[in-house]
């Protein structure tokens, strides 16, 4: 017997991130901004979402979405009623999206479907709301240009230092249920130190989607890099 | 669970590296896992385990060599490693840094294989093969 060592030097997730490439070059070509949202179960992604698609639309944006779960299609239900197209992957028990999900949900996008499976040329934006979790999403590149990670009043000043992976993998943060910081003795200086420590120079939103806090800036930060996206 | 999806991806670039060695069993792969991967060494070994067995992989040891991360300071421009990841300041000024330099990895370095002696090409041709 020989022994022998052959060095590979490869990624592991190589594979999704040639896939997420192939997307990203497609999203940038079309012209349409692709956000992926990460946080823990019930932070307030489709609630968050829900604000944003119907406000988009109202400003004469076309927006769309696909958003994971393991399981049922509720969150796809709730985002629908705002008019937007969306489109839900259910995992079935893996706890992350990845590119090769994305790929597929997007060719099966029927009724607005071009040559190229879904009409992305036909979107400004396309919002990805992940499965509801702070470890497994940071590894997956999706083709995202902007990744989310949101963090509610209710959780604690101290996720980002209890997930550091996630938040500092992480383009912009945004803190929501702001209307519950008070009784939630929610320490504002702490969460925002917490980010700048983990993620330094990240920019934050703090938002409400009961009262509308906050959402005027997180549609201007929209429209601001769309327009740069094309 | 995370960790068993990694593994499940490194069966596979493994098995499909080592199908240009016939014959070859492979006993050791070798990782570089930055502390930024969010891969915790012993639910992969344990993922490891149950997802080689019954593969031409079973037995194959999995070595892990775990990376710190490498910031950059802008402020005073020196490389630095950090002892954790819960505060991105450069060890030397006290900087935030936000330009990484290591601890994202997530990469077989190497897998070391186990042929059969014999009349064979020579071992340079066939390595070769691969290196590109
Ligand atoms: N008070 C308050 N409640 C909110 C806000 N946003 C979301 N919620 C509530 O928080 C709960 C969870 O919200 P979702 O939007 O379903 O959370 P999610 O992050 O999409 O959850 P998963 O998809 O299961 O991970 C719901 O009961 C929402 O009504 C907010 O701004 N203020
Ligand atoms: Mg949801
Ligand atoms: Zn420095």
């Amino acid at each position: 017997m020989t022994t022998r060592i052959v060095e590979l030097r490869r990624g592991i997730l190589k594979k999704n991130d040639e896939l997420a490439a192939g997307l990203r070059s497609r999203f940038s070509a079309a012209g349409v901004l692709v956000l992926n949202l990460v946080s823990s179960p019930g932070t307030g992604k489709t609630t968050f979402l829900e604000w944003t698609l119907r406000k988009l639309r109202e400003a004469g944006a076309r927006a769309a979405a696909l958003v994971g779960d393991l399981e049922t299609d509720n969150d796809a239900r709730r985002l629908a009623a705002s008019g937007a197209p969306v489109r839900q992957i259910n995992t079935h028990g893996i706890c992350h999206l990845d590119a090769e999900m994305v790929g597929k949900h997007l060719e099966s996008w029927g009724e607005t479907a071009g040559a190229d499976g879904m009409a992305l040329a036909a979107l400004d934006y396309l919002f990805i709301e992940n499965v509801g979790n702070l470890v497994c999403p940071s590894s997956y590149d999706l083709g995202e240009r902007i990744r989310v990670a949101l963090l509610s009043v209710t959780e604690g000043e101290d996720k980002p230092l209890k997930y550091p992976t996630l938040f500092n993998s992480a383009d912009t943060a945004v803190i929501t249920k702001i209307d519950l910081a008070e009784p939630c003795a929610f320490d504002r200086e702490l969460a925002l130190r917490n980010l700048n420590e983990i993620r330094p120079g990240i920019r934050v939103f703090e938002t409400s989607a009961k009262t509308g806090a906050g959402m005027e800036k997180w549609l201007g930060y929209l429209q601001a890099e769309r327009t740069q996206a094309s | 669970m995370h960790e068993l999806s990694i593994a499940a991806s490194i069966v596979d670039a493994v098995t499909e590296s080592a199908a240009a060695y016939p014959g070859a069993r492979v006993t050791a792969v070798r990782l570089r896992v930055g502390a930024l991967a969010a891969v915790v060494e012993d639910s992969l070994q344990f993922c490891w385990e149950i997802t080689t067995e019954g593969t031409p992989l079973t037995g194959a040891k999995l070595v892990v060599r775990m990376m710190p991360v490498v910031i950059h300071c802008a402020g005073c421009g020196v490389d630095a490693e950090l002892e954790g990841v819960q505060s991105f300041r450069c060890p030397r000024c006290g900087e935030l840094a936000a330009d990484l330099g290591q601890g994202r990895e997530l990469e077989i370095e190497s897998i070391e294989l186990e042929e059969p002696d014999g009349p064979s090409e020579p071992a340079s041709e066939r390595v070769s093969g691969l290196a590109g």
